[in-house]
C-alpha cells in the first residue's frame, strides 16, 4: 500500500513528461490483469496515449482488499500505433484467513481490429489473448484444477458516447471471454471433465469531465470447481486521470463467495503511470 | 382542494420557469466566444511541431475566417460556412489519427481556456467527431 502511494506521489511530482497524442482518459485505466480497461474488465481501448505511429509504455500497481483476501497486482505494458498492446502482470492473492498465498503471472496481447473509441459510429473493437501461469499450484490441484497454466481469448467492444447523460460523455463496454480459469486462474485451470466457458463482462463509465470518471463493472464468472462456489464480480469506482502521466482509481468491489468464505466485499485501489 | 390548486399552480409555475433553450452557439460565447476558441486552436497549431507543417502553405486569415464560419454555423449561429467540404479540404494531406488527436486536444484546451461549460464542450465535440472519417487518411 505504501509502495502504491509513493509511486503515485512520484508520478504526480514528475509533471507532464513525454506522452502521446491521444485525448486524456482514452487509454482507460489498467485492470488487475494488466491490460487497458476498468478495474476488473478488459476494454477494447489500447493502454497509454500512443496515437498513430506513436509508442507508449505504462506501469501499474493495484490492491484489492476484501474480508478474507488481499490481491496485489503489478505490471508493465507497452503500446504502439493505438493498435497493439503488450502487457505483463504479476498477481499475489493473500489468503488472510485460510493462510498461504496464490500467485500467478499474466502475459497479455491485445489488437485493435476496428472502430475508433471517440470518432466512429462503430465501437472500437479489439481482440485479446492472455497466457496465465500459476506460481503456486498445490492448493489449486488439491481443489480440483487440472492445469497450472491456461489461456483466455476475449473480444471487447468499447465506445464513448458524447453528451449522453446530463451533458456528460458515457463510455460503454462489453467483453466476451473464453476461459477455463477458476477464480481468474488463481485457483488453476481446467480439470477432470471441465471445459472452456464463454463469459460476459461489461462496464459503464460516466466521464464527469476530462479528468474524473465514475463507473461500474460486472464480470461473469464460471463456477466449475465442486469444492466451493465461485460467484460473479461487481465493482463501483471513481477514476482520476491527473494528467497524461498519472491516474488513480478507487473503488468498491463485491467478489461474492471465494473458496467457501462468503460475501467478500471491500476496496480497490490502483495507480498507473503512462509515458 | 386548496392544497390541490396550490400543487397544480406550483407545477405550472415550475414548468414555465424552464429556461428557454439556449443555443450551443450562445453557450460557446457567441461571436466573441467562437472567435476566441478559433484563435486558441490556431495558437495550439502554431506551437505544435507535429502538425504545424500541414499549414505551411495555408492562408491563415482565410483559414481563420472559414473556421469561425464553420464553428458558428455548426453550433447554430447566424453564419454560413463558405468553404469546401471537409473531405475536399483534407484530401492529399496525409492526415493521420495522431494529427487529428492533436487538433482535438487543441480545441479542448481552447474551450477550457474560454471556460465553456463541459456540457457545451461535449455537445460540440459530438458534432465534430464524425468528421474524422472525412479528414483522416484521405
Amino acid at each position: 500500500m505504501k509502495t502504491i502511494l509513493t509511486a503515485l506521489c512520484l508520478l504526480v511530482a514528475s509533471g507532464s513528461l513525454m506522452a502521446g497524442s491521444k485525448v486524456i482518459a482514452t487509454g482507460g485505466a489498467t485492470n488487475i490483469e494488466g491490460n487497458s480497461g476498468g478495474g476488473i474488465v478488459p476494454w477494447a481501448t489500447i493502454n497509454g496515449y500512443s496515437s498513430s505511429d506513436e509508442w507508449s509504455v505504462n506501469a501499474f500497481a493495484a490492491r484489492v482488499g476484501v474480508d478474507d483476501f488481499t490481491l496485489d497486482s503489478y505490471g508493465v505494458g507497452a503500446s504502439f500505433n493505438n493498435q497493439w498492446e503488450l502487457s505483463f502482470a504479476r498477481q499475489k492473492l493473500e489468503l488472510d484467513t485460510i493462510g498461504g498465498e496464490l500467485r500467478q503471472d499474466i502475459l497479455g496481447i491485445k489488437y485493435k481490429v476496428a472502430g475508433e473509441l471517440l470518432y466512429t459510429a462503430m465501437p472500437q473493437i479489439s481482440l485479446g489473448l492472455q497466457l496465465k501461469k500459476n506460481r503456486d499450484f498445490a492448493l489449486p490441484a488439491a481443489v480440483g484444477a487440472g492445469d497450472d497454466s491456461g489461456y483466455e481469448f476475449y473480444i471487447a467492444a468499447t465506445k464513448v458516447f458524447f453528451d449522453a447523460v446530463a451533458g456528460r460523455n458515457l463510455l460503454l463496454n462489453a467483453t466476451v471471454r473464453s476461459t477455463d480459469a477458476h477464480q481468474t486462474g488463481l485457483l488453476g485451470f481446467g480439470g477432470q471433465g471441465l471445459g472452456r466457458k464463454l463469459m460476459f463482462e461489461s462496464s459503464a463509465v460516466l466521464l464527469l469531465n476530462y479528468n474524473l470518471a465514475v463507473g461500474t463493472e460486472f464480470k461473469q464468472k464460471p463456477n466449475q470447481l465442486d469444492f466451493a462456489d465461485e460467484q460473479h464480480w461487481r465493482d463501483l469506482f471513481a477514476a482520476w486521470f491527473i494528467n497524461k502521466n498519472a491516474s488513480v482509481v478507487l473503488g468498491y468491489v463485491d467478489l461474492g463467495d471465494i473458496a467457501g468464505l462468503t460475501e467478500q466485499t471491500g476496496f480497490y485501489l490502483s495507480v498507473e503511470g503512462t509515458w | 382542494m386548496v392544497k390541490y390548486l396550490l400543487l397544480i399552480a406550483t407545477l405550472i409555475l415550475t414548468a414555465c420557469q424552464q429556461k428557454p433553450e439556449i443555443s450551443l452557439y450562445q453557450r460557446l460565447g457567441a461571436e466573441t466566444g467562437v472567435e476566441k476558441i478559433v484563435d486558441g486552436v490556431l495558437y495550439g497549431i502554431e506551437h505544435d511541431q507535429s502538425i504545424v507543417q500541414h499549414f505551411a502553405d495555408t492562408d491563415i486569415p482565410r483559414f481563420r475566417r472559414l473556421l469561425i464560419e464553420q464553428f458558428c454555423e455548426l453550433s447554430g449561429g447566424p453564419c454560413k460556412y463558405t468553404g469546401v467540404s471537409m473531405q475536399e479540404s483534407h484530401t492529399g494531406f496525409q492526415i493521420t489519427q495522431a494529427h487529428f488527436d492533436a487538433l482535438v486536444n487543441h480545441l479542448i484546451t481552447a474551450m477550457q481556456q474560454q471556460n465553456v461549460a463541459i456540457e457545451a464542450q461535449n455537445e460540440f465535440l459530438a458534432m465534430l467527431a464524425p468528421m474524422y472519417k472525412d479528414v483522416v487518411y484521405r
